[in-house]
């Protein structure tokens, strides 16, 4: 009952989320992209071919870092990292990106498109585009290209073309609308590589298959090096892919706690925040039915966080699900919060985490403090600061 | 579906005089709550049969430029489910048939029953629901055929033979084609998909069939008359708002683009 494999049925369902709300337009291109990622689950060639571009490519497997310098303000408690900010180009991001560029040529598109936030995923996109040959536009919020401009060079000089979104509040959630609409008109030769575990059925579960290797990884490599399972396994939750990476190995460890650490930007309570499952209700955003952030109307309300990768008003369904069931926790974490935690990584340890990870990182001290020294936290560092370098100079007031 | 709503009577009455109907599509409170409402007076008046309201919603991922501004103004203006339904409602009361085309999650919003049945009570005949998959639509057909109006679902030139039958076969009122693949919006030609579309439908349903995405003008209108139930026009009344100087002026352009759409979706057969 717990194994998400077992309760997700034929349309991408997970309990009453998921699914599929898109223009009939696009029904076509979802069922090829399920038959083509149901057929390469099974084909030992692709996935010897996946498994070789990790081990040559991305630098898999990640390793882990016992962080002990950080554990002692986190009440003692063993805090071990899984060094996803290691692999190239700086995230996690790159386990999806490389998965779905193989998909992309085994349907035999040219074209990929990609929405981004903090650019992280852009850059991925861009990076796999230029490695396989294959075209790349990258859709991101004007507002975000400011935030974020050196990964728009970073995408530019990987040859993709990066479109400012100036739609909506010209951030992630108008970047995806962008590119749904670039997908719906050109279909025929493009394939819509999105970077998160949402939007319409296959993605949430095409997406968390390509980032599971994160847990099958980390659960191995904790009980290698602790002998046992952790007591807890620590994400951050923006639209969720990072966090369902590490978090499905252990879906089966009824004993192992799942903690997703939301973006609670100024704090839940002042309605400037990104923290869907916490300060959401049900309904449907970008093809699938979850938490969204909402008006009495039904409209999507703009989210707000520091961290530009965590700034969207929804979260994937199998999140909403893990949650609905109990067997997932989601807390939020202050803009403040995730700061400090990011400077005392930075000076316990000497690893600048992504803002976006160091909200896992102050989920990390609060549930060391509630648990004590007896306990051990996984947490997944999902990617390096150095694209932050200037918000945290700016926060910190740092002058450049 | 045994309904018998005013666009159900449309088509009978269409279908007898050998014409196309002329539908117009406006998000309600564009250009203002008081603007919408004149344009629907001048579009009634100029000769449109049907109308269908808008929802406005802050993620159109099926629209393009034009109605996604009209719809971004619109919100600045305060609509929501009860601008939305007056709208309807002053559209019934010009005797126009009329319905409201929304993204799906406002209805799951206020509730599916609930919308179903304020669609009905404010004289509407049924809903456009361009991203609700039928896969998705348990809880809408429900509501539907409880408040006896219309589901009008949108197929496109991509969907396969055998999913166009399940879609058609939910469908009421009239069949929503697609005429090609891409967002809302004027284009300078038809689409050849269109009329692949249509006839690909007839041989799976006697159902009308309307033609909607990038009908602007009399010529357009009366091609796609030739082969269509319906000829659905949005973006081009739109624009004719936006690009007037003053509301007045935007209300002309309105009423005469009707006028020549409405004499378009006449003299093609």
């Amino acid at each position: 009952m717990l194994d998400s494999k077992l309760v997700i049925d034929g349309l991408g369902h997970f309990g009453p989320y998921g699914g599929r709300f898109v223009p009939e337009a696009l029904i076509g291109a979802l069922e090829e992209l399920e038959a083509a990622h149901s057929s390469a689950l099974v084909d030992p060639i692709f996935q010897a071919e996946l498994t070789e571009l990790h081990r040559t490519y991305s630098g898999r497997p990640s390793i882990i870092t016992e962080a002990k310098r950080f554990a002692e303000h986190a009440g003692g408690a063993r805090i071990i990292l899984k060094r996803e900010d290691l692999n190239h180009t700086g995230s996690h991001k790159i386990n999806n990106v490389l998965g779905q560029a193989l998909l992309t040529k085994r349907m035999g598109k040219s074209r990929i498109i990609a929405e981004t936030g903090a650019g992280q995923h852009g850059v991925a996109s861009a990076t796999a585009a230029a490695l396989m040959g294959l075209e790349c536009v990258v859709y991101m919020g004007e507002e975000d290209t400011k935030r974020q401009s050196l990964n728009v060079a970073r995408m530019k000089l990987l040859g993709a073309q990066v479109v400012p979104v100036t739609s909506g509040s010209r951030t992630l959630k108008d970047a995806i609308n962008e590119a749904m609409r670039d997908w719906v008109t050109n279909v025929e030769n493009t394939h819509y590589l999105l970077g998160t575990v949402a939007g319409p059925h296959p993605f949430p579960t095409m997406v968390r298959d390509f980032h599971k290797i994160i847990g099958e990884e980390a659960r191995a490599q904790v009980i290698e090096l602790t002998g046992r399972l952790p007591d807890a396994v620590l994400a951050c939750v923006g639209g969720g892919s990072n966090a369902i990476g590490i978090f499905h190995d252990f879906i089966k460890d009824k004993d192992v706690r799942l903690i997703g650490l939301e973006a609670g930007g100024d704090g839940v309570e002042t309605g400037r925040h990104a923290a869907t499952i916490t300060g959401g209700t049900r309904g449907v955003l970008h093809g699938t039915r979850s938490y969204v952030l909402q008006d009495e109307n039904g409209q999507t309300v703009e989210s707000h966080s520091i961290s530009a990768g965590l700034d969207y008003p929804g979260v994937g369904p199998e999140h909403a699900y893990l949650h609905d069931i109990g067997r997932a926790e989601y807390r939020a974490i202050t803009d403040a919060q995730a700061m400090a935690a990011f400077a005392l990584l930075c000076k316990t340890e000497g690893i600048i985490p992504a803002i976006e990870t160091a909200h896992a990182l102050a989920g990390a001290l609060q549930v060391g403090n509630e648990l004590g020294p007896d306990a051990t936290l996984l947490i997944n560092l999902s990617g390096r600061g150095d694209k932050d370098v200037q918000t945290a100079a700016d926060y910190f007031g740092i002058p450049l | 579906m045994s309904t018998n709503t005013a666009l159900d009577q449309l088509f009978v009455k269409t279908r007898a005089e050998n014409r196309a109907a002329l539908i117009a599509y406006i998000p309600a409170g564009f250009p203002s709550q008081a603007g919408c409402h004149k344009v629907i007076e001048a579009l009634a008046k100029a000769g449109v049969d049907a109308i269908e309201i808008g929802y406005p919603y802050s993620d159109p991922v099926m629209d393009g430029p034009t109605i996604q501004a009209a719809a971004t103004q619109a919100l600045e203006n305060g609509t929501g489910v009860t601008e939305v339904f007056a709208a309807l409602k002053h559209a019934t009361d010009q005797g126009v048939a009329a319905v409201v085309m929304t993204y799906w999650n406002p209805i799951e919003k206020y509730g599916a029953a609930k919308f179903a049945q304020a669609i009905a009570d404010n004289g509407g005949s049924g809903v456009i629901t361009p991203d609700l998959t039928i896969e998705e639509s348990d809880e809408w057909r429900v509501a539907v055929k409880n408040s006896s109006i219309n589901p009008i679902y949108v197929v496109a030139p991509s969907t396969k033979p055998e999913r166009l039958v399940k879609v058609t076969d939910q469908c009421g009122g009239f069949i929503y084609a697609a005429s090609l693949m891409g967002v809302t919006g004027a284009r300078s030609g038809i689409s050849s998909g269109a009329g692949e579309l249509v006839a690909r439908l007839r041989k799976v349903s006697d159902k009308p069939i309307s033609v909607g995405l990038g009908v602007s003008n009399r010529e357009q209108a009366k091609e796609v008359a030739t082969f269509a139930d319906g000829v659905i026009v949005g973006s081009a009344f739109i624009k004719a708002i936006q690009d007037a100087p003053d509301e007045e002026s935007g209300l002309a352009a309105v009423a005469h683009l009707a006028s020549e759409l409405a004499k378009g979706v006449r003299e093609a057969r």
